[in-house]
């Protein structure tokens, strides 16, 4: 198993009730490993105590760089949120924890 | 569907080399803020150390202009952003001396006021007569009024369902009318509701005369503005992991600029004298933010197209970015719809030591049943144990923490209620489980939401005015 924070590193910005969470790989061989296994449907796993979803993944190959939407994720949005984090700035550390099955040789 | 455009190289050479207004093959902008509450002494060094022809100060979150259109309500000499005048004040002497021209939403609910509060300062500094321009139009309160069947993007319900609470309406303007507004020579250009990246787009389009058939110059002048418009998050602000992903003297870290060219190629950068980092990693994270769909990011000047951008490291601190895309605008301007929701009431109180968690969810429970007992109720309140559960929520496999902070929140249309909330949580001290200390003072705060509509473009009147002589 491999954690997306040994293969990438995450942005998180808000819209509204949206979160839009960025992973860039730091690697040819990570990007590889992320494209085929970071599914939607993991990412949904990993938020769906906090979001309801649903969860949509955007590819830019030239970039390495996999977009993340994620519906219903900021308890409402950021202007009458009642959570700490009401801009959800600290979610893309939660991206950063999911781990995937990889492949040993190609992980950096 | 998107357009046919010719690859951006062959653009590139198609078109011929003309210059900017001051003769120049290009211009450079820099940050002079990316929110209301951002640093002020970074855009000071850019002023002075920084070669800039433009310096633009974001400074409107959604509801900002919600909360000073209460502000002008009570004062209608205010309700432009409170810390205007102090970042004015810090940034004109170099400005002025370097012939830096401003551009910026600080206006927001009250531009004119805010123009003129600019050059009262300038008259006290010395420093002239300082002429603004200034953009308004964007205040479309009246006329949405009039249309209580327009429906709301995030909740499909109609307008009319908040227009009883609404305290604010703006549409987000484009770049059009801010470049009318430089081609006025007034030095500063004051608005309120713009888009953030149109508010970067607009020195090149006056510069370069840029015409809105021009979708592949367009949408790298947005592109330009998108990196640009979070100040520090693309010169290594946000970025930094001990260990991990290190930034050299995060401490000192200032504001990036960009250098647009006339053929609509553009290279962001950063000053030697500060900390962080300019290079692709940076710019791909800032690429993304906030971005959605890549191949659709809508502004009101063009639907912009990133998938196709590429990055390149060309000088230490400096990346070019290549082949943006653009279609043609929509029919509609988006109006951001500011309107009251109530209160929430907060409280906090911590535990430490064994069975600290424990103890602070029965803390929880306690407090939940008195405000019940007391006739309390609220549509949503929430628990988190700060330190545990408050960011990313609970889960039955995370380690218990040594000690946590009991927070507790709450919305309610009573004020009463919202006071109740840090009232009992505080309590606990003597009231609760063991050990419980720190209890915060009881917050309320009012509850300024926002939603979105869209108007068709020609009920909308972006206007341009003078104050002093250009």
């Amino acid at each position: 198993m491999v954690r997306v924070y040994d293969l990438a590193h995450c942005r998180a910005g808000d819209k509204g009730n949206t979160s839009n969470i960025s992973v860039v790989a730091y690697s040819e061989a990570a990007w590889r490993v992320l494209s085929e296994q970071l599914t939607p449907e993991r990412v949904m796993t990993a938020y769906g105590h906090i979001a309801k979803g649903p969860v949509r993944r955007y590819d830019l190959p030239n970039l390495r760089a996999l977009n993340f939407v994620i519906e219903n994720a900021l308890g409402g949005g950021v202007t009458r949120s009642l959570r700490q984090d009401m801009h959800g700035k600290s979610l893309s550390s939660l991206m950063l924890t999911i781990e995937l099955p990889g492949h040993n040789e190609e992980t950096p | 569907m998107a357009a046919v455009l010719p690859p951006y190289t062959t653009l590139y050479r198609s078109q011929q080399m003309s210059s900017s207004e001051n003769g120049r093959p290009s211009i450079r902008i820099g940050v002079g803020a990316g929110t209301a509450d951002d640093r002020i002494h970074p855009a000071v060094q850019l002023a002075q150390h920084g070669e800039l022809d433009y310096l633009v100060f974001e400074c409107l979150a959604e509801r900002t202009v919600a909360r000073e259109n209460l502000t002008r309500s009570k004062d209608p000499d205010r309700g432009y952003t409170p810390r205007m005048l102090e970042r004015i004040e810090a940034v004109l002497p170099a400005c002025l001396e370097n012939d830096v021209r401003i551009v910026t939403n600080m206006g927001a609910a009250n531009p004119r006021g805010g123009a003129r509060a600019i050059r009262q300062l300038a008259r006290d500094m010395a420093a002239g007569d300082i002429a603004c321009a200034v953009v308004t139009g964007d205040d479309v309160s009246d006329l949405v009024r009039t249309m209580p069947a327009l429906k709301l993007l995030e909740t499909d319900a109609p307008l009319e369902s908040i227009l009883p609470r609404m305290a604010s309406a703006n549409a987000y303007l484009g770049a059009d009318v801010v470049a009318k507004a430089l081609a006025t020579k007034a030095r500063i250009v004051i608005t309120g509701r713009v888009s953030d990246p149109s508010l970067f787009l607009a020195p090149a389009m006056h510069e370069f005369a840029w015409s809105y058939d021009d979708w592949p110059r367009l949408a790298a002048g947005l592109v330009a503005g998108h990196l640009l418009e979070c100040s520090a998050q693309v010169n290594g602000g946000c970025f930094a992991d001990p260990g991990r992903k290190e930034v050299q003297d995060l401490a000192t870290l200032g504001y990036p600029f960009g250098d647009i060219t006339t053929d609509g190629s553009f290279t962001i950068g950063k000053l030697d004298m500060n900390g962080g980092r300019v290079d692709v990693a940076t710019c791909t994270e800032q690429l993304l933010y906030e971005i959605h769909d890549p191949a659709n990011y809508i502004t009101p000047d063009c639907v912009v197209d990133i998938t196709d951008v590429r990055l390149e490291q060309v000088a230490r601190d400096r990346v070019a970015v290549r082949g943006p895309k653009g279609r043609p605008r929509t029919p509609t301007y988006k109006v951001t719809v500011g309107y009251f929701d109530g209160y929430i009431g907060e409280g906090q109180v911590s535990f430490g030591g064994p069975n600290a968690v424990a103890r602070a969810k029965l803390g929880a429970e306690v407090v939940q049943a008195r405000l019940k007992e007391r006739g309390f109720t609220f549509p949503e309140l929430q628990v988190d144990l700060i330190g545990y559960s408050s960011v990313h929520g609970e889960l039955p496999s995370r380690p218990e923490p040594y000690e946590v902070r009991l927070r507790i929140a709450a919305r309610t249309d009573d004020r009463r209620a919202a006071e109740a909330v840090g009232f009992e949580t505080r309590a606990l001290h003597m009231h609760g489980p063991a050990g419980a200390g720190g209890g915060s003072d009881p917050m309320v705060r009012e509850i300024l939401a926002v939603q979105s509509v869209l108007l068709p473009r020609e009920l909308v009147s972006p206007e341009i005015g003078l104050e002093g002589e250009a």
